[in-house]
């Protein structure tokens, strides 16, 4: 037991345990909130692989989300496929769009690529709302499948989801190619003249990135058996997502799911102050952006690397 | 291929209008270490990034081992055998030293996730050569200066090329220090490496290497030994000028202006690196004080300290009162002002919008009157009014940022390397307009130069700034005897 706790692979394990146990301790509302947030954390998790490994902001996680999620959406509803076939089919979507969307816009330098993923969100919103025979408009979508009815069962798939995203971004972010991809973000020209051809480790980057978020996205769509602007799409979330990501910790993977899951969460503690909930939560972040610039996983992080 | 792993030959590069590097060629052969050498912006790091793909050259050859690499991108010229070693650099933080080296030897490839087995050895083994056995598992952020040049090293011979580029091996060494860097990259010589060093002037890489190559302007200006090319007249004039002329103001020192600036024992590091050390001058009202050295000397750097930019220990006076504390506005208020070495012009506005960006805080009337005082003082920028600064030529930009700066009617005019990149023609003229500066006001300047022919004839009294201390104080008369030789 004693090895278990000194170790943080031992922690993550005890956590996620813990966390698999709630659905005997808790309501299913909870479990609702909880779910959600589940996917917001992989969401975090796939923007930190761009933000904090190859140094590109990009403003358009919701993008990458939305194709995934409508896709999937779309395809339920038409074609009929499995669910799991659907979001697969988005995640592909999702990972093209992103390709298409990163080769022009990593030509571009400095915030020209925060800007081209910003509009690239505006560019989808609006041909959702044009194309609402289909995609169901501002209105929004209903899928005809649910991943379960079950809350317990919807919360399980979620946090296994989560978990196994998790491991994969993570083990990724600490392999060879984790390692070339931070040295590009950091530095580079050094990165180039150490031989690595950065702009395609960036859009692997950004393609591996699209394809965690546009399953999630897809995920997200079974879950709640609906899809609209406002729940993948909107600014709002993609505000949410960086808030997030900079909470948790850049360049740690895991931090940015936890700053996914407190943001959630506490947004949703704190809906009895009616409007106020969002301004408290946002207030939070902010402070701890401020004084923690690395966020709160980053900060637990720093201090061990300075012995 | 006749032996020589690098040849460059023809190589052009053009910034806008600018012409950054003409026609420059060398060869080097393995086993050859070869000095490039030039003052700030002769076009000489130009060199290093157009080798390396950084910059793409618009004509010219580059050929590594034989195979031509002019307009490769980088990471394929890396590929190809050529490392670099640069000045400054961001290693990975969270990354231990023998993790930083490992990385240099990945595979560029997508799909291997791990590195291979042999790697960790290796990394090891060039760590050892390098000397860093002893801190492998630390942080880079807590490694002395000289380590993370160690580093630096490491990661850029870890793929073994076979040409090597080093801009300024020495920078922010102590001695002790220099002396190991030397032996390693001697060890270059026997381990049959092409060796290019870039630096200053010749003085920093003298003991290292076969040949030296000096520039100035863009163009090849000599080539030779290290003593040749120290002894050439061309090097010689672009350094020092040419003949040292003075005319120093004996009647100043009778009048024995009042202390003005104070500096005494001022030290500043930058990270690890020492930039100065144990500092003192000072400066006399109405008084003309020539700051002369080398570049990487520590001109800007003691400059910045007086100005409150950088944080430096020691004791800075004006006027009798302390400066610690103040803020860089504060101090530039109270009458200091700098014209910085890289001018800060505001390049989309006008030059009459720049210069009454410096005068915001004068009287429109006082505005007025300063305007035209300086546009008699510096009879082009009349003519150029309306246009945006950026559009400028070199010598013209110079002339408006220390226009810019009188328009703050400052107590002390510091000016910073006003000559860096100008052609002589243009240096003539500056050096007029500050003859009449000198003669019709009673201003006080603080300047800093490298080249001592522009630098002399104005001054007082002059300082030599060599490695970051002060070597040398005395008049204008008495330094082509007792300073002039050591200089280069």
């Amino acid at each position: 037991m004693a090895r278990i706790l000194r170790s943080p692979l031992g922690w993550i394990l005890l956590l996620l345990l813990a966390a698999a146990a709630l659905p005997w301790w808790v309501s299913a509302y909870i479990l609702g909130v909880l779910t959600v947030s589940y996917y917001f954390g992989v969401f975090a998790m796939a923007w930190d692989l761009l933000f904090g490994f190859a140094g590109e902001v990009n403003f358009g996680p919701t993008f990458l989300i939305g194709l995934g999620a409508y896709t999937a959406g779309i395809l339920d509803n038409t074609m009929h496929w499995p669910i799991l076939v659907c979001a697969a089919s988005g995640a592909l979507v999702a990972t093209l769009g992103g390709l298409l969307l990163a080769v022009p816009a990593l030509r571009l330098r400095g915030p020209y690529f925060g800007l081209v993923t910003l509009v690239a969100v505006l560019l989808l919103q609006n041909a959702i709302v044009i194309f609402a025979g289909v995609t169901g408009g501002e209105i929004g979508m209903n899928v005809a499948d649910v991943l379960s009815i079950d809350a317990a069962t919807n919360y399980w798939i979620g946090l296994g989801f989560m978990a196994v995203c998790g491991a994969l971004l993570f083990g990724l972010s600490r392999s060879a190619i984790g390692l070339i991809l931070q040295a590009s973000g950091q530095d580079a020209i050094e990165a180039a003249a150490l031989g690595f051809n950065v702009t395609k480790h960036k859009i692997a980057a950004f393609c591996v990135s699209a394809l965690f978020s546009g399953l999630a996205g897809a995920m997200l769509v079974f879950y709640e058996g609906t899809a609209s602007v406002d729940t993948v799409i909107d600014l709002a979330i993609v505000v949410q997502i960086i808030i997030a990501a900079v909470l948790g910790g850049r360049r740690t993977i895991l931090g940015p799911a936890i700053g996914a899951i407190l943001l959630v969460v506490g947004g949703e503690a704190l809906r009895p102050l009616g409007q106020l909930n969002t301004f408290v939560v946002s207030a939070i972040a902010l402070a701890v952006i401020l004084f923690f610039p690395d966020g709160l996983l980053g900060h637990v992080l720093r201090r061990g690397e300075r012995e | 291929m006749n032996g020589k792993l690098l040849e460059v030959g023809g190589l052009h590069k053009r910034f806008g209008g600018l012409v950054a590097v003409k026609d420059i060629g060398f060869s080097i052969a393995a086993g050859e270490i070869l000095g490039l050498i030039g003052p700030n912006g002769s076009g000489k790091s130009t060199v290093m990034k157009l080798i390396m793909g950084i910059e793409r050259p618009n004509a010219g050859s580059v050929r590594v081992a034989g195979t031509e690499v002019a307009g490769w991108p980088t990471h394929r010229i890396a590929r190809a055998g050529v490392g670099i070693v640069f000045q400054h650099s961001r290693p990975l933080h969270r990354q231990t030293v023998l993790e930083n080296i490992k990385l240099a030897m990945l595979p560029d490839s997508l799909l291997r996730l791990a590195a291979a087995p042999h790697v960790e050895a290796r990394a090891r083994e060039i760590a050892e050569r390098v000397g860093l056995a002893q801190v492998l598992h630390r942080h880079p952020p807590t490694l002395p200066f000289a380590d993370l040049r160690r580093m630096e090293l490491a990661k850029a011979i870890a793929r073994d090329p076979q040409v090597v580029l080093i801009d300024e091996p020495f920078a922010g060494l102590t001695a002790a220090e220099v002396k190991a860097f030397s032996d390693l990259i001697a060890s270059f010589r026997t381990q049959g490496r092409a060796v290019l060093l870039v630096d200053h002037n010749v003085k920093g890489v003298v003991a290292l290497v076969d040949r030296v190559l000096a520039m100035y302007l863009g163009e090849h200006i000599a080539e030779g030994s290290a003593a040749q090319v120290m002894a050439d007249a061309t090097v010689r004039r672009v350094y020092l000028g040419g003949a040292i002329e003075t005319h120093a103001r004996p009647e100043l020192d009778a009048r024995g202006g009042k202390p003005l600036l104070d500096v005494q024992g001022v030290s500043v590091l930058y990270g690890k690196a020492q930039a100065l050390q144990d500092v003192s001058l000072h400066v006399r009202e109405q008084e003309f004080v020539s700051v002369v050295g080398l570049n990487g000397a520590g001109k800007t750097t003691l400059f910045n300290a007086i100005c409150g930019l950088v944080p430096s220990s020691g004791a800075i006076a004006w006027q009798g009162a302390p400066l610690r504390g103040r803020s860089a506005a504060a101090i530039a208020r109270g009458g200091i002002v700098q014209c910085p070495e890289s001018r800060e012009l505001f390049g989309e506005m006008s030059v009459r919008e720049n210069l009454e960006l410096g005068g915001q805080h004068l009287t429109p009337a006082d505005r007025r009157s300063q305007l035209d005082w300086l546009f008699a003082l510096f009879p082009i920028l009349p003519q150029r009014e309306r246009q945006a600064a950026r559009t400028l030529s070199g010598g013209e930009q110079q002339m408006l940022a220390i226009a810019r700066a009188l328009m703050m009617k400052p107590r002390l005019l510091i000016l910073d390397e006003p000559t860096l990149g100008l052609a002589p023609v243009i240096l003539e003229q500056l050096s007029k307009a500050l003859s009449e500066l000198r003669r019709t006001t009673s201003i006080t300047v603080l300047l800093g130069e490298q080249n001592v022919t522009f630098a002399l004839p104005h001054a007082d009294r002059v300082y030599v700034l060599e490695h970051a201390r002060i070597v040398w104080e005395g008049d204008p008369a008495r330094f082509a005897a007792e300073a002039g030789a050591g200089y280069l």
